[in-house]
């Protein structure tokens, strides 16, 4: 450490101090406690989330007797199960600083592929599922391409492509759903349950945490996954770092697109159908699981298990509140409160940091 | 052109080793042009840049240096000019096309990536994936491997307060951040290093560091494009100084033939050199 003044500024005249600079006291900031725990929660972008589960477990656990039931938490899962599969492709273009509202209408669109190609066109299943997927991934290369060639911001991207989705869902299925009966097994057993101590569980819940573990390690772990860190965070710093931007930008649409894909058959297995109007509530979801997981709506920061964890809050409050005999009205006012608590904590901690 | 000519107008031959014949530029361009709109950021800009030299480049606000680094490394897309590397016609269109050839810049504003850790940074678009299968099939980076080399970079530019590579780059300080790019670039520039502004936000003793850096990579045989206003840091280091006046190459100078007057007189237009 340097103890020299501030103002013996070089003849640049920019620099703001000279000599060593002390990282440890610098960055971490450790003055206050609340520094601390800003520099912890700026850190681990996943342990505020993982905190407000863990307590909200706990008191409804105290609330209600019948929280721990296991067919209660076998219930909490399934309804966790398309809306965190959402929250994954959802986290993917969040991360970009982008945002899809196209979400619930392309996994609708998918579902509705799937289930008439099987039942009214006599498709074998497996062909059907890759159709949906081949929907899933043309979605997404229309949202990803109107982004990075028109240069459109998502929010009106996804804006638009939602209603043309949602418009193509209705045409495609003359707005009538396909029930679970005319649909081959193979498609509805993802809402199929197995037990695992008791606790009844979904092939569906499965399905979606083997995503999850698949796109944790690839955005930890691979070069694809650090670059759409990269160009949420300062798309022009990461073009000038040697990145194609519009590329990554491009294929984030398309896995998300084909996790979409995956949401479809999880979500015919769930509803036991295919609706064309199943998907109305499913984007608000996805994003609130998103920012409630700690994910930035600024893009570059963020956790893909995150967003698990704020599927699971949103899942386990909206239980609760119910089991604890409150009305549905309750349930969204918890969740509208958590939405603005989230964004509010992640302005506080990125307040450390300009 | 006529390889044993004195085709440099300007200045006496003064490169280190100036004894050899002319050679070719590493790096040379050709009436640069470019356009913001009305604003005319290059005016038919020449540069050349010679193996063994730090080509200092000078010129007040809005001269056209940035966008001149710029338009040498694939950042901006010149509208019309040419640009040689030794001897070909290349093109760049984007930074990469650079960096394919062992071009490495720092570009002014830094140009880091905040939230990603220093390890990333420095590795970010060239990540090293892991031997075998977890690289090949599940292109899996070598983090480890990333960290052990970027500490090693970095404790070679001399950068003792940096010794935690897995720190954010949003949680150090601009000088630190500075420090980081210039390693970057000194790190992976194998064929030209350029460095817009580096030492703009460093103290007297990391400015110095900079320096020597400039210096050895200079001694190591990769030529080094410095753009700077600190005129007495420019004429420590640089064997020719490029000045910039207006969008055009007003002179190219050097540290012994003119003094830091006659540089500012013809920076702003006092003087045409
Ligand atoms: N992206 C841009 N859009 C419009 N005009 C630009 C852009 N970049 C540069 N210019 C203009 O081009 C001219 C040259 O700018 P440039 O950044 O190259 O100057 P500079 O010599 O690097 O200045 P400084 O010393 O302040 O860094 C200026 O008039 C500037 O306004
Ligand atoms: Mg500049």
């Amino acid at each position: 450490m340097s103890p020299k003044s501030p103002q013996s500024s070089p003849a640049t005249g920019a620099s703001p101090a000279s000599g060593t600079v002390d990282l440890a006291t610098e960055f971490l900031d450790r003055s206050t406690p609340l520094g601390r725990v800003r520099n912890l929660l700026h850190r681990y972008p996943a342990l505020s989330p993982g905190i407000v589960l863990i307590v909200s477990l706990i008191v409804f656990g105290i609330v209600s007797p019948r929280f721990f039931f296991a067919n209660n938490l076998s219930l909490i899962t399934q309804q966790v199960a398309v809306v965190g599969t959402l929250a994954i492709a959802q986290t993917l273009v969040i991360l970009t600083a982008g945002i899809d509202l196209s979400v619930g209408a392309i996994m609708v669109l998918s579902s509705l592929v799937i289930a008439q190609t099987a039942s009214q066109n006599h498709v074998p299943a497996v062909l059907a599922l890759v159709l949906g997927l081949l929907v899933g991934l043309a979605a997404g290369a229309l949202n990803g391409v109107l982004v990075t060639r028109l240069k459109l911001p998502p929010f009106i991207v996804t804006l638009g492509t939602l209603n043309v989705f949602l418009a193509l869902s209705l045409l495609y299925s003359n707005s009538a759903s396909v029930i679970g009966q005319d649909i081959p097994a193979l498609i509805t057993n993802t809402g199929n349950t197995f037990s695992v101590g008791g606790i009844g569980i979904t092939y569906g819940v499965v399905i979606m945490l083997v995503l999850y573990i698949v796109m944790a390690f690839i955005m930890t772990q691979t070069p694809w996954g650090r670059h759409v860190y990269a160009v949420g965070d300062d798309k022009e710093s990461a073009r000038l770092a040697g990145i194609s931007v519009n590329r990554v930008l491009l294929s984030v649409y398309v896995a998300a697109g084909a996790i979409l894909a995956i949401g479809a058959w999880i979500q015919i297995g769930r509803a036991d159908a295919a609706s064309p109007n199943a998907g109305t509530d499913l984007n608000l979801d996805s994003i609130t699981a998103v920012v409630i997981g700690g994910t930035s709506l600024f893009g570059g920061r963020g956790t893909i298990w995150g967003s698990l964890l704020g599927a699971l809050i949103v899942g386990v409050f909206r239980n609760g509140l119910a089991l604890a005999g409150l009305d549905v009205l309750y349930q969204t006012l918890a969740v509208g409160v958590l939405i603005i608590v989230a964004v509010s904590l992640d302005q506080w901690i990125r307040k450390a940091r300009n | 052109m006529d390889s044993k000519g004195t085709q440099l107008t300007i200045a006496e031959d003064t490169r280190p080793g100036s004894t050899l014949p002319f050679t070719q530029p590493v790096l040379q361009a050709k009436r640069l042009v470019k356009t913001y709109g009305k604003v005319v950021g290059l005016d038919g800009v020449d540069l050349e840049l010679f193996q063994g030299e730090v080509l200092a480049v000078i010129g007040d606000n809005g001269a056209g240096k940035s966008t001149l680094i710029k338009c040498l490394t694939g950042a901006e897309v010149p509208d019309t000019g040419e640009l040689w590397l030794n001897g070909r016609r290349v093109q760049f269109r984007r930074p990469q096309d650079a960096k394919h050839f062992g071009i490495e810049t720092v570009y002014q504003g830094l140009a880091v990536s905040p939230a990603l850790d220093i390890a990333s940074n420095l590795y970010l678009g060239r990540e090293i994936r892991r031997r075998g299968f977890a690289g090949t099939v599940l292109r899996m980076m070598d983090t480890k491997l990333m960290r052990a080399n970027a500490k090693r970079e970095l404790d070679r530019l001399g950068i003792s307060t940096l010794q935690d590579v897995t720190v954010a780059i949003e949680n150090l300080s601009g000088g630190q951040r500075q420090a980081v790019a210039v390693a970057r670039a000194a790190a992976f520039g194998s064929k030209v290093v350029i460095l817009d502004e580096p030492t703009a936000a460093l103290g007297v003793r990391e400015s110095g560091q900079v320096l020597d850096l400039i210096r050895r990579l200079r001694d190591e045989g990769i030529p080094v494009i410095l753009v700077s206003h600190n005129m007495p840091q420019v004429f420590e280091v640089a064997d020719r100084i490029h000045i910039q006046r207006l969008g055009k190459r007003a002179a190219v100078i050097t540290p012994t033939s003119h003094s830091m007057t006659d540089a500012v007189a013809i920076m702003t237009g006092a003087s045409s050199g």
